[in-house]
């Protein structure tokens, strides 16, 4: 009952809700609080994680596992990055309201928290971005072989996006005049056109087959078909 | 071959047209056109919603597009709100006022020409209430102070009552939740602009133009918009009194306007796609000439 | 000493003598950021209510800076045994102008020690991340390891003060949250604040939610989880029928002999005939998933054989927009390098 009746009904209610707050306007409101409620809940997902990441480097740590000194480096940032944004260290006085250090502003580059975003989390995450530059060019030279015409048509596309969009279409069909017959062959009009059409058709047609798929899982969750969720324990 | 060689190619394709500052001539295209377009049809003093979907993960492409679309929109006088459904997002939506909206628009006031609503949690969850109430998710803007308080929001009851909504996006949530709960839902009373990375501006041409009225695709369409908005706003009286300034204290400096490079970024970083992209090009040639020299050869054998 | 190391060695003092001399021996070294300092005093001020308002409204208390004209011309007038607060406000100073005002005797602008550091971290760690290409080291591991701390505090910091705090707390009990946190929480006509118990409901899920932090609490959890897996599932199912199924059929369906002025567009007419055949040939490709045998099994295969060619062209499209995306990211990081830290490259003109 509690564990498996109870939140089939809640799932039920709250997808039932915003789907008539959809269609009946006088239930509009219904459905703004329902969201409402669930964004709240996204923010407590996040102190979910933390907690949650707090836990597992402890034990990692605590039974001396395999990498357990990155999980206490891992651990120490947290704490440190944590005390710091929670507690408003050194937050830059609110101009309105300069005595009350608690409406300070935590975010700011003159504050320890910004600092942390400025220096530390901002270069590792782009960087960590930027990496994935040099393994698009190793799978490139090794996987990609034009082995017959559907590989063809994906390569070739490939090359048209890739040339077509930097200077190197001007350099390379550059010479062929813009209102002529023959325009569409200039590599930049070839990349625009490609995107704009054929490429448009086919992901516009997988986006119609992944929206009939979302809705008929979203339809058996909402009606009880689709239990997965509730194996917790 | 080790694949370290393909590392180090890419590095050096990418590495040296930074260092010889090569920057090919850009000229902008029909999407980014349309962006630009819209933005410059809107009169005076217009109400914008700009949404920063994205962090410093893909600011290399996406930076470029906000601190154009943040110079538009304050050239052409419309009054901005600023928000992000990326953590992150508000940070750079700072970022971004402090790089152009105060040095280049020195006119702009907190609260009655822009506005700071900042970041909430909650994803696709906050469109789908801000476009019916907005003070139900944004009870206060990101100091604290009472949105009924904030000059610009004075009788906005949902975004329904901004004219236009500029969204910088880098994934989820973003341009496609944009056009699902906002454009799709209410299609008479929003315009949606979009600036996107190139990993998923794919998945988002289907919505042009039905949900989207202008795309900037990843750096090309960050380049493209660029050109187009220095043309015609690449050297405003701000500007050139701003740089007059910093020759006068520093005595240094070309003595005519320039755009400010800070607008150039995305421009700027065509030259090393231009060398990389022929890199990517030639290994995927070279690595097809090997398999199949190879194959032929094994097949002779 | 076996190879690697002496890969490593070598480039650490080939980038240890770099570095030196990019520091020392180039007119105006590397990684600087200048800033300037200034006071501002804030007072708190009584402004009295707008000529016309209704008898009985009080004053308000507001604080503004020392100069501000409301002070000067009276309609502002100082609370009287109010402190006043002096906040430093710090900007940043482009290094070039930083150095002529040093030059000039300008104390206020000087060399920030805490933002020099601030930005040879952020090299490491770049460095850092980008030594994972020669191979997995402590080095990375280290990095990657901070990035996974700080980013789980960065988000739980902003869920806690930039949602939870104003949209949960300050509903529930306003008047502390307005004592302790936000100051400008707007007040009722009366001066009380009233709290709003609806918001009950998601503050006992959030803590519902937390219960799976602890060992045997966990099942609770199923309950919020019941909740947002609901919420989501009805959100998507109408967003997706109406913006990704809906809507895209409404978009296909265009003219296809596109007139402008009574005047035939012969490239539009084409492209959308194009797009047209497409979406309809990847849908039979997906959807008639039939033995391509006797006659309309070989037209349906036909057809399917025509989608996949459309569907070869997307993904093509889409690698080739992908490795633009990531390459620019690259450059980005490059251009921190060689920037912001080395100063090698001066693109904005300001070192």
């Amino acid at each position: 009952m509690l564990k498996r009746t109870i939140p089939l009904l809640i799932t039920a209610l709250a997808g039932a809700i915003l789907i008539v707050a959809y269609f009946s306007p006088a239930t509009t409101n219904w459905g703004e609080v329902v969201t409402d409620w669930m964004n709240t809940l996204a923010a407590v997902a996040f102190i979910l994680g933390g907690g949650n990441l707090l836990f597992v480097n402890l034990e990692k740590i605590s039974s001396r596992r395999a990498g357990w000194a990155y999980a206490a480096v891992t651990l120490l940032a947290f704490v440190v990055t944590l005390t710091f944004g929670i507690f408003k260290i050194g937050a830059v006085p609110n101009p309105q309201f300069p005595a009350t250090p608690w409406a300070g502003d935590y975010e700011s580059v003159r504050a320890p928290f910004g600092w942390v975003y400025e220096y530390v989390l901002s270069p590792l995450t782009a960087t960590m971005f930027a990496m994935l530059a040099f393994y698009v060019a190793s799978a490139a030279f090794r996987a990609f072989r034009a082995k017959n015409i559907e590989a063809i048509l994906l390569l070739g596309t490939a090359f048209v996006i890739l040339l077509g969009r930097t200077a190197a279409a001007g350099i390379l069909t550059g010479w062929i005049p813009v209102d002529g017959p023959f325009a569409i062959l200039r590599l930049d009009t070839l990349a625009v056109n490609i995107m704009q059409y054929v490429s448009t058709a086919g992901t516009r047609a997988v986006m119609m087959g992944i929206a009939l798929g979302i809705a008929a899982t979203s339809l058996r969750l909402i009606l009880g078909l689709d239990r997965s969720y509730l194996v917790s324990d | 071959m080790d694949r370290r060689w393909i590392f180090l190619a890419m590095m050096l394709a990418v590495g040296t047209p930074i260092l010889v500052q090569l920057r090919p001539t850009e000229t902008a295209g029909p999407l980014s056109k349309a962006t630009f377009d819209a933005i410059e049809a809107m009169p005076e003093g217009s109400r914008v919603l700009l949404a920063f979907d994205y962090d410093p993960a893909s600011e290399g492409e996406l930076q470029p597009m906000a601190n154009a679309f943040v110079h538009h929109c304050a050239s052409k006088g419309h009054r901005l709100a600023f928000l992000a459904l990326w953590p992150l997002g508000a940070q750079k939506a700072t970022e971004t006022v402090d790089t152009i909206l105060k040095p280049f628009h020195p006119e702009y006031k907190l609260g009655t020409d822009y506005c700071m609503l900042g970041y909430k949690a909650g994803n696709e969850g906050v469109i789908k209430v801000i476009v019916t109430t907005l003070l139900q998710q944004f009870p206060t803007d990101a100091s604290g102070t009472p949105l009924q308080e904030v000059p610009m929001l004075k009788g906005v009851a949902n975004i329904q009552a901004f004219d236009l909504i500029i969204n910088i996006s880098a994934g989820y949530p973003g341009a496609k939740e944009w056009a699902q709960y906002a454009t799709s839902a209410y299609p008479d009373a929003f315009t949606l602009l979009v600036g996107t990375t190139g990993v998923q501006s794919n998945q988002l041409y289907p919505y042009y133009p039905g949900q989207m009225e202008g795309m900037l695709v990843a750096i090309k369409g960050a380049a493209e918009y660029e050109v187009l908005v220095n043309e015609k706003y690449g050297k405003t009286k701000a500007i050139a009194e701003a740089q007059a300034a910093m020759r006068k204290s520093s005595g240094i400096g070309e003595s005519e306007t320039q755009v400010p490079p800070v607008l150039q970024e995305g421009q700027r970083r065509m030259g090393p796609q231009l060398i990389a992209h022929l890199l990517m090009v030639s290994l995927i040639v070279l690595g097809n000439v090997v398999y199949f020299a190879t194959r032929t050869k094994g097949a002779t054998r | 000493m076996s190879r690697p190391r002496l890969v490593w060695f070598a480039l650490f003092i080939l980038g240890g003598i770099g570095l030196a001399y990019n520091a020392f021996v180039r007119p105006h070294g590397m990684a600087q950021v200048f800033v300037e300092r200034s006071e501002k005093t804030y007072i708190e001020a009584e402004i009295a209510p707008p000529i016309g308002a209704p008898k009985g409204e009080k004053p308000t208390t507001k604080w503004l800076a020392s100069g501000d004209p409301a002070l000067a011309d009276g309609t502002a007038v100082a609370v009287p045994d109010q402190a006043r607060v002096v906040v430093t406000k710090t900007d940043n100073v482009a290094p070039r102008i930083a150095r002529e005002r040093i030059a000039n005797g300008e104390a206020a602008v000087s060399l920030s020690i805490i933002d020099s550091i601030g930005l040879w971290i952020a090299a490491f760690f770049t460095l850092a991340i980008f030594s994972f290409l020669w191979r997995d080291n402590p080095v990375y591991k280290f990095a990657e390891s901070i990035l996974v701390g700080v980013s789980a505090a960065y988000w739980m910091t902003l869920g806690f003060w930039a949602t939870l705090v104003p949209n949960l707390f300050a509903k529930l009990a306003p008047e502390t949250v307005k004592a302790w946190s936000m100051p400008s929480l707007p007040v009722d006509a009366d001066g009380s604040l009233t709290p709003f118990f609806l918001a009950l409901v998601p503050l006992i899920l959030g803590l519902m939610l937390l219960m799976r932090l602890s060992p045997k609490g966990g099942w609770i959890s199923v309950w919020p989880l019941a909740f947002i897996i609901g919420t989501t599932a009805g959100l998507k199912f109408v967003a997706f029928i109406e913006g990704d199924l809906m809507a895209q059929a409404s978009n296909t369906i265009t003219p296809l002999v596109a007139l402008q002025d009574g005047q035939l567009q012969l490239g539009d007419s084409f492209g959308n005939v194009v797009l047209l055949v497409g979406v309809l040939s990847v849908l039979t490709y997906f959807f008639f998933s039939i033995e391509y045998k006797g006659r309309l099994g070989t037209m349906v295969g036909k057809v399917s054989r025509v989608g996949i060619w459309y569907l070869m062209i997307t993904f093509g499209a889409a690698f080739g927009l992908t490795v633009m995306g990531r390459i620019t990211l690259l450059s980005q990081r490059l251009e921190f390098l060689f920037g912001d830290w080395l100063w090698i490259i001066d693109p904005a003109n300001v070192r």
